[in-house]
């Protein structure tokens, strides 16, 4: 259960060291010398960051232009019309969308990780029959594409009543996820077994080691598959159109579809409204990474490593 | 004995009682459906009217259909063109951030943060940059002197296009690829500079094995899912009415199969198209199993 990108670390130079820069000034190639100068290096990195970063630095300037400006391409928008912010909300109830959005993202999150956690503690502390053949059952399933189970399930919901509801956006999440069962299972395997076998001693149940130790030590591992379901439910479209179809249960994705299909491929060509309302989607999800920023980068960090 | 017995029974019941809500779920929405959108896929089902066997007849169709045929040679061309450079430009960027120092926490939030960008969003903010007339893409590609090409209508551009919008969310890729790096031992960098060894050499002979774990998992999982690859390019190119411009160059298999069953309720013929995506997804990563386990370098020996 070693996570090493922890931020406060001091970074492991893992490439060779880059020779003094006095070398790589002279003229002529010096034997030994890295494909890349110093300079080099950091050119090539600034160009990046720009490409990775200026797309939304833009977004935010577009989304403050008036209609006739936002192909200008300037980075301080010429006139600042705040007021694309307010028609956004004529728009569409984006304010309802974002709250949909919050809610059916809580609920995917939380349900997704307290079940896969409670999975991969039967997984990883228990030996029963079977178990090798059922936990590589969970590994197939990830392989599955969407696609095979969509209509049936579809059908499901529907013989339910639930179309048309935000319940079947979360609630298959009840029962747990291949992938972070998996994910799970590889921290709780880390834990040492004296630990579980003292408290047995002590008295405590099946469910309290679980409850009691397993949770509580992992709480890092929780966190990580919380954010990480949490940005995917957000940002998903596919559920949404197959299941919502009343404009008041839209998720955010939807509802910006909706408004990128109305205001700006058709219609009157208003891309500043569009692109408010690319933003007020997108922001949520930057606030949720400022905060949880350590926790994706160790998620995937484990990630790598089970690979 | 029977004591020992009777405590291995209590544990295994412990144990299905944690399994049971995966066992379930699996039964209900994974084994379940599966069973029955194989069924479905040999009947005409289309939520209203009456539902009758049909034998090949949806397997012979979409044989038959041109939409089929086109929408998976353009997912095959945009997962053809994204994976490979996905990789090649997420592992570039990883090996230049392991000589940035303290600068390192800076980089992973600028090239992680448009992973957070919802797709739909993306996908609206491309449309703009990709714009060919007056796109920002296009500016600066004309400061070098390249007159770009139109990104978003021109039938050649469009999965180019979704390629790029895919290309700058590789994040999560240089996240993992950093860490690995960061596990390459020193020691062996240094045997191989005291051998002789290039930096070209270096990079074959030392990180390549080295993280060959992390490069094999990263390109099975992009490969999955840009088979399956839908919201970028339904946002773009698509929507509730067939837009008159929109090509068909742009129609990926999953925007095709979700059209076929919900917008033109043929979920018979969907099924099928779905279990052909299957399959074909089976086929592909058993192959790359395959390969790559000829490359794969375990730490630990052949356990795995």
């Amino acid at each position: 259960m070693s996570t090493e990108t922890r931020a406060g670390r001091p970074a492991v130079e893992a490439a060779v060291p880059s020779p003094p820069p006095e070398v790589e000034s002279r003229r002529g190639a010096p034997r030994r010398r890295p494909s890349l100068g110093l300079a080099g290096r950091w050119a090539l990195l600034l160009v990046a960051t720009i490409a990775f970063a200026y797309p939304l630095v833009w977004l935010v300037s577009a989304s403050l232009k008036p209609k006739s400006q936002v192909f200008d391409n300037r980075l301080v928008p010429e006139t600042v019309q705040w007021s694309n912010f307010v028609e956004v909300w004529d728009a569409g109830p984006v304010l309802r969308w974002l709250l949909n959005s919050s809610l059916v993202a809580l609920m995917a999150a939380l349900t997704v990780t307290l079940s896969s956690a409670f999975v991969a503690f039967g997984f990883a502390y228990f030996r029963f029959r079977f178990r090798g053949v059922l936990f590589g059952l969970v590994l197939a399933t990830m392989m599955l594409p969407g696609a095979v189970t969509m209509i049936p399930v579809y059908l499901i919901w529907h013989q339910l009543g639930l179309v048309n509801t935000q319940v079947p956006l979360w609630a298959a999440n009840l029962f747990g996820s291949a992938f972070y069962i998996f994910l799970m299972r590889q921290f709780f395997l880390g834990i040492p077994r004296e630990l579980f076998e003292a408290a047995r001693i002590d008295g405590c149940s099946n469910v309290g080691l679980f409850w009691r130790i397993a949770l509580p030590l992992c709480r890092p591992a929780l966190i990580i598959v919380f954010i990480f379901e949490l940005q995917a439910s957000w940002s998903d479209l596919l559920k949404p159109l197959i299941y919502l179809q009343s404009e008041e249960y839209y998720t955010m994705p939807r509802g910006l579809k909706q408004i990128v299909d109305g205001f700006a491929l058709s219609g009157e060509y208003h891309w500043e409204i569009a692109m408010a309302a690319t933003l007020v989607a997108t922001l949520p999800m930057i606030v949720v990474f400022a905060v949880g920023q350590r926790y994706f980068m160790e998620g995937l960090a484990t990630t790598a490593k089970q690979g | 004995m029977a004591r020992s017995g009777q405590l291995q029974r209590r544990e295994a019941r412990s144990a299905y009682l944690f399994i049971a809500p995966w066992v379930i779920g699996f039964l209900v929405f994974t084994a379940g459906p599966m069973v029955a959108s194989l069924w479905l896929s040999f009947t005409d089902y289309s939520l209203v009217g009456d539902t009758k066997p049909v034998g090949l007849e949806n397997y012979q169709q979409l044989l038959q259909d041109p939409k089929v045929a086109t929408s998976l040679k353009n997912t095959f061309v945009y997962a053809a063109l994204f994976v490979p450079l996905g990789t090649a430009v997420a592992l570039a960027l990883a090996m230049l951030l392991t000589k940035v120092g303290r600068a390192r926490g800076f980089f992973r939030t600028v090239f992680y943060l448009p992973v957070m960008t919802p797709a739909v969003a993306a996908g609206a903010m491309f449309l703009l940059l990709l714009n060919g007339q007056r796109g920002l893409v296009n500016e600066v590609l004309g400061w070098v002197g390249i007159t770009g090409p139109d990104w978003t209508t021109d039938p050649a551009w469009l999965k180019p296009s979704l390629a790029l919008v895919s290309l700058w969310t590789v994040g999560g890729s240089i996240i993992i690829y950093l860490a690995a790096l960061n596990n390459v031992p020193q020691q062996l960098y240094e045997a191989a500079l005291l051998d002789g060894a290039g930096p070209v050499r270096r990079f074959v002979s030392v990180t390549l094995p080295m993280i060959s774990g992390a490069l094999f998992f990263t390109i099975i999982t992009h490969t999955i899912a840009a088979m399956q690859m839908f919201d970028q390019a339904y946002t773009m190119f698509y929507g509730p009415q067939q837009k008159a411009t929109a090509s068909d160059e742009s129609l990926v298999y999953m925007v095709y199969l979700f059209q076929n069953g919900f917008q033109f309720f043929k979920m018979g013929f969907a099924s099928a198209m779905a279990w052909v995506l299957f399959l074909i997804i089976l086929v592909i990563t058993l192959v790359q199993v395959r390969v790559g386990n000829r490359f794969v370098y375990y730490e630990g020996g052949s356990t795995r």
